[in-house]
């Protein structure tokens, strides 16, 4: 298991707007995609036609991706891509220029997808308003939760890299690794998690955040 | 065809009001401060205007103070008073609810100039009590600032009854603090303002929420009350607000005033009326939506819904492609990047902050204008939620 020293940076080679007159809108390319999104999971997920899964956000931090990949075992291209999110135009056209850009062609190897940069995306999508580009920074991140999710089901450990936990209760200091390690244990409700981690008590406001994670956990290990 | 519902943002000049600042801008251009015709004939309009603001709060015209708008307003109140009698103490209460020109004039406070802020947290209808305030007093508070009516959700407080607690307050302890301000922006169009009654010391208003000029506003100040200036240099305004004054901008906000209390009882009474329409409509025909704020201790143009599960930002640029133009406090919209602080304080988990949006009605809005944004906004809210993850429990948001 290799770790990610420096997870996602940013800071190199920025791409910014390139409408500098009204930097708050978006380009064509951004707005097309977030009116008419692309590969988007119509309704509940149908997980024979799936073998891997990814979730990266939460509504608290203002937005949540998941994603759901078939991978050809053969290759290790991927054959479908389809998603969902939660956040704002730049989220929802970012996941859905995604979603194109790793099914073209033969679809892009596992190795290849890997290698998607925040930047590329935000390139193909003729730039984005500067602040908005933690957003994308977002979706290449669910894609490679979902890579490690493939590489996981199909017993190839060498190959996953473990990402930075995320701060889920700021008051209780528990994090997504310790939600998903709780449902692991079997605590697959509320009331179980929080016997185990005291996540949202005393801090209420974090609570639908905190079912969204187990239920996904579950959805992913169950 | 377009639905404009941002009111509570920005209000359209009255044509009237653009008509009486019009001289201001070519003929009557002199400088108030200079020593001659041109000048004393500009020095006059202020001044009618001061009078006739002054009979609208029924308070002394010198007790007006000509502003750049609602924020300088409000930083003038908390940083001026708080400023001016720190000697006395260095305790300073806000509602946690307040615009940002109050609540982060009072972080600057806390943060750099070592007094100490109480905010009060508001129940889950966005009202702060009178009995909360008083709780909340010390011997070494030197100002409350409580706001008349919320600029988000719309809901009015108690100032009158606050203001009273505070009277009573310092009568017991025979005292002249804490000061009470108000921030009445939002409420000058359809509330009383009437400064006696409300038992308020400082209260802020401006010119852009009524219909009248942008970057005008005013700050009343009781007399006898203690205050800083922001700035220096000339002995405008008492020397409190030095700078030349926007004599045009002046004459607007007056006539503004004059003309939106005239009419406030009849619009209010009106847009209550559709206000209430909108928000039954909505909360029947669309699932999963929560108002925000009070149901009836509320501005008559504010209507503030949460659409569970879609993101507000996201909403708002679907229905400004439908030219329907809304607002909201939701995190990516505003240049923050915050959830807004208002949701939150109410109790309410990130997921009803991230998902509001605020219509707010005016002059212009009709029943027709809510009757197309119900046609239209359901539709655009069921397509998000399609591509949404989340899916927030009922028992978060009811």
């Amino acid at each position: 298991m290799s770790f990610r020293q420096d997870p996602i940076s940013g800071h190199q080679g920025d791409v910014q707007s390139r409408q500098k007159g009204h930097s708050w809108f978006y380009s064509d390319i951004v707005k097309d995609h977030f009116f008419h999104p692309r590969n988007f999971l119509v309704g509940e997920p149908d997980m024979s036609r799936f073998n891997a899964i990814g979730k990266v956000g939460s509504p608290a931090c203002g937005d949540e991706l998941r994603v759901w990949m078939r991978v050809d075992p053969e290759t290790e291209r991927i054959k479908d891509f389809r998603w969902k999110t939660f956040g704002c135009g730049s989220a929802i056209a970012s996941t859905s220029m995604l979603s194109e850009v790793v099914t073209e062609g033969q679809g892009l190897t596992l190795e290849e997808a890997r290698k998607i940069t925040p930047q590329s995306i935000m390139e193909r999508l003729g730039g984005l308003p500067e602040r908005k580009f933690h957003c994308s920074v977002l979706c290449d991140k669910a894609l490679r939760d979902a890579i490690n999710d493939y590489y996981r089901r199909t017993g190839q450990f060498d190959k996953m890299m473990v990402e930075a936990s995320r701060m889920i209760d700021h008051v209780s200091k528990v994090t997504d690794a310790d939600i998903e390690e709780a449902v692991l244990d079997g605590a697959t409700t509320l009331e179980a998690v929080q016997a185990r981690t005291k996540v949202g008590i005393g801090n209420p406001c974090v609570l639908p955040a905190v079912e969204e994670l187990i239920r996904f956990y579950k959805e992913k290990y169950f | 065809m377009s639905v404009y519902l941002d009111y509570a943002a920005a209000t359209p000049l009255d044509p009237c009001v653009e008509k009486v600042m019009r001289p201001f801008f070519q003929k009557q251009f002199g400088n108030p401060s200079s020593f001659h015709t041109p000048g004393k004939e500009a020095k006059e309009a202020i001044q009618s205007a001061r009078e006739k603001i002054a009979d609208i709060l029924q308070v002394r015209p010198d007790e007006i103070l000509f502003t750049s708008g609602g924020t300088e307003s409000d930083n003038l109140a908390v940083l001026g008073v708080a400023r001016a009698n720190f000697t006395h103490g260095k305790h300073v209460i806000v509602s946690a609810i307040e615009h940002h020109a109050v609540l982060e004039a009072a972080l600057f406070l806390e943060k750099k100039e070592g007094f100490s802020v109480t905010y009060l947290k508001p129940d889950r209808d966005g009202i702060v009590t009178a009995k909360q305030v008083r709780e909340s007093l010390r011997p070494e508070t030197t100002l409350v600032s409580v706001m008349y009516a919320n600029n988000e959700i719309g809901t009015i407080q108690p100032i009158a009854e606050i203001g009273n607690a505070i009277q009573k307050y310092r009568a017991q302890q025979k005292t002249v603090f804490p000061v009470f301000h108000t921030d009445a922006c939002q409420a000058a169009g359809y509330l009383d303002i009437n400064v006696e009654k409300l038992h308020v010391d400082l209260l802020t208003l401006n010119g852009n929420k009524i219909y009248g000029p942008k970057g005008t506003g005013l700050l009343y100040i009781k007399r006898g009350i203690k205050i800083q200036p922001l700035q220096f240099g000339g002995a405008q305004e008492r020397g409190l607000r030095p700078g030349t004054e926007n004599v045009g901008g002046i004459v607007g906000l007056a006539e503004a005033l004059k003309i939106t209390q005239t009419e406030k009882e009849k619009e209010a009474a009106r847009l209550a009326k559709l206000r209430d329409f909108f928000i039954s409509e909505l909360l029947s025909k669309l699932p999963k939506v929560r108002l925000n704020g009070h149901s009836t201790k509320r501005l008559p143009n504010n209507v503030n819904v949460s659409c569970m599960d879609v993101e507000g930002e996201a909403l708002l640029l679907y229905l400004d492609a439908a030219g329907i133009y809304a607002s909201t406090g939701s995190a990516c919209a505003s240049a923050s990047l915050d959830p807004s602080h208002v949701i939150l304080a109410l109790g309410l988990p990130y997921e009803v902050s991230h998902g509001s949006l605020r219509f707010s009605l005016g002059r212009s809005t009709t029943k027709k204008d809510i009757q197309t944004v119900l046609k239209i906004l359901p539709p655009l809210v069921e397509k998000l939620r399609a591509i949404s993850p989340v899916k927030v429990d009922e028992k978060y948001f009811s």
